[in-house]
């Protein structure tokens, strides 16, 4: 139950999209169409999912001052977290294309976009900050990319309907993905606050 | 050979003719990280409440795209294809964790403030896009300056960010407060009236306000320059 609590916290009430604007790059430059959207938002869900384990592992195993070089390492904290994430998605993206080419296709070329998206370093980041366990990093992981797909998604299809209001013609496009996500932002600013754990 | 080598070393020399100007000025205009290239956009969000906070931002940016792109750019002929990408990330990590390290040093409150986006510097998109742009197929001094032309850019937009967010929102400037009520530096700003009537607008220091002033930004920036304006 406390880990469900989590899932649905990390996705709605603290969605990193919507609530910490992190992953923006990614978010603004993929969202024109859905279909997109939808690659991209599944590949961030894996490599959350994948990458917020490893990285629990080795900040509390090879990095606290109880691991195995008996000295406190948290400096190199940055270092090892962008290598784990930039090998993972290097891994995940060699699996698939053997595996699953169909699904390779529909992702390939999202996969590499991922190592800057902030979401997935923020979330690792913010897995420390919040002193999580392993279960309930896992779940934090999923629940955090699982709101950043339906963030994505939600955008697409708004800026797929947009096309064809009469937005002035220097608002069009990035402009107004912008206005667009922060009246999002305000409508999930609604959730903050609000614990899963009480109801 | 020998010939080829000496051209070389004339061209690399540390000039500043028009071309290393405009690798300055490009990026503050028409060529704008964050309004045009769309890169950088998650900090830029984050750490505008504060003038300050924008400010110590500007120049970490500044100093880790600088330095990284003149890294990289020297060592560009001895990175292979298939892993620039974590070369190029452990190069900018490390001198993130530098910045980092310095800035918990020089001035704790500041670094508690920022907390984890000095470290969100490293997945930073400005950074990563201008090493795969222009440092992986340019020389060192080059590289050098689009990288301060590009954090200057990026600076730039996160202070009128701030100012415009921080003026709204608290009625102060980099932390002195010229406006709404409370008594602070200059002005008593409680005993004249005219200081005091406005109330700090909370929704301008929420995120979504970032949002909404990037925006009209943008909007500002492209009817200025209708040659940005993009088409879809």
């Amino acid at each position: 139950m406390e880990l469900v609590n989590i899932f649905i916290k990390s996705a709605f009430i603290e969605n990193l999209a919507l609530a910490y604007f992190l992953g923006m790059c990614s978010y603004l430059a993929v969202s024109k169409t859905v279909k997109t959207a939808f690659g991209l938002g599944l590949a961030v869900i894996f490599v959350l999912g994948i990458t917020m384990p490893i990285n629990w592992v080795i900040e509390n195993y090879l990095l606290a001052d109880t691991g195995p070089f008996g000295t406190d390492l948290t400096f190199l904290r940055l270092i090892l977290f962008i290598a784990v994430i930039a090998s993972m998605v290097q891994l995940v993206e060699m699996v698939i294309e053997k595996v699953s080419p169909p699904l390779y296709n529909s992702l390939g070329i999202f996969l590499p976009l991922i190592t800057v998206n902030c979401a997935i370093l923020g979330g690792s980041l913010f897995m420390v900050s919040k002193e999580y366990n392993l279960s309930e990093s896992i779940a934090f992981g999923l629940g955090g990319g699982f709101g950043w797909f339906l963030a994505i998604i939600a955008i697409a299809a708004i800026r797929e309907k947009i096309i064809y209001s009469d937005v002035p013609p220097a608002l069009r496009g990035l402009g107004m993905a912008f206005i667009l996500t922060g009246l999002m932002g305000m409508a999930f600013m609604s959730l903050m606050g609000i614990d899963p754990s009480a109801i | 050979m020998a010939e080829t080598k000496v051209l070389e070393k004339k061209e690399s020399g540390l000039t500043f003719g028009k071309a290393e100007r405009k690798l300055l000025t490009d990026p503050l205009d028409s060529n704008n990280p964050i309004t045009v290239q769309v890169l950088g956009i998650c900090s830029a969000l984050a750490v505008t409440t504060l003038v300050s906070k924008a400010f110590v931002m500007a120049i970490a940016v500044m100093f880790v795209l600088a330095f990284s792109n003149l890294l990289t750019s020297f060592l560009r002929n001895s990175i292979p294809k298939q892993v620039r990408m974590i070369v190029q990330l452990v190069i900018i990590a490390a001198l993130v964790t530098v910045v980092e390290l310095t800035l918990k040093a020089v001035n704790y409150p500041i670094f508690k403030e920022l907390s984890v986006f000095i470290g969100l510097i490293i997945t930073n998109c400005i950074i990563m896009g201008r090493l795969e742009a222009y440092a992986m197929s340019n020389r060192p001094w080059r590289s050098f300056l689009d990288g301060i032309g590009n954090g200057l850019g990026y600076g730039i937009i996160l202070i009128i960010v701030a100012v415009i967010r921080e003026f709204f929102g608290k009625g102060a400037l980099g932390g002195f407060k010229i406006f709404g009520p409370g008594v602070d530096f200059l002005v008593d700003t409680s005993a004249i009236s005219w200081l005091s009537w406005y109330a700090p607008n909370n929704l301008m220091v929420l995120f979504p306000s970032a949002m909404f002033v990037i925006g009209i930004l943008i909007w500002i920036h492209r009817s200025w320059n209708p040659s940005l304006v993009d088409i879809s």
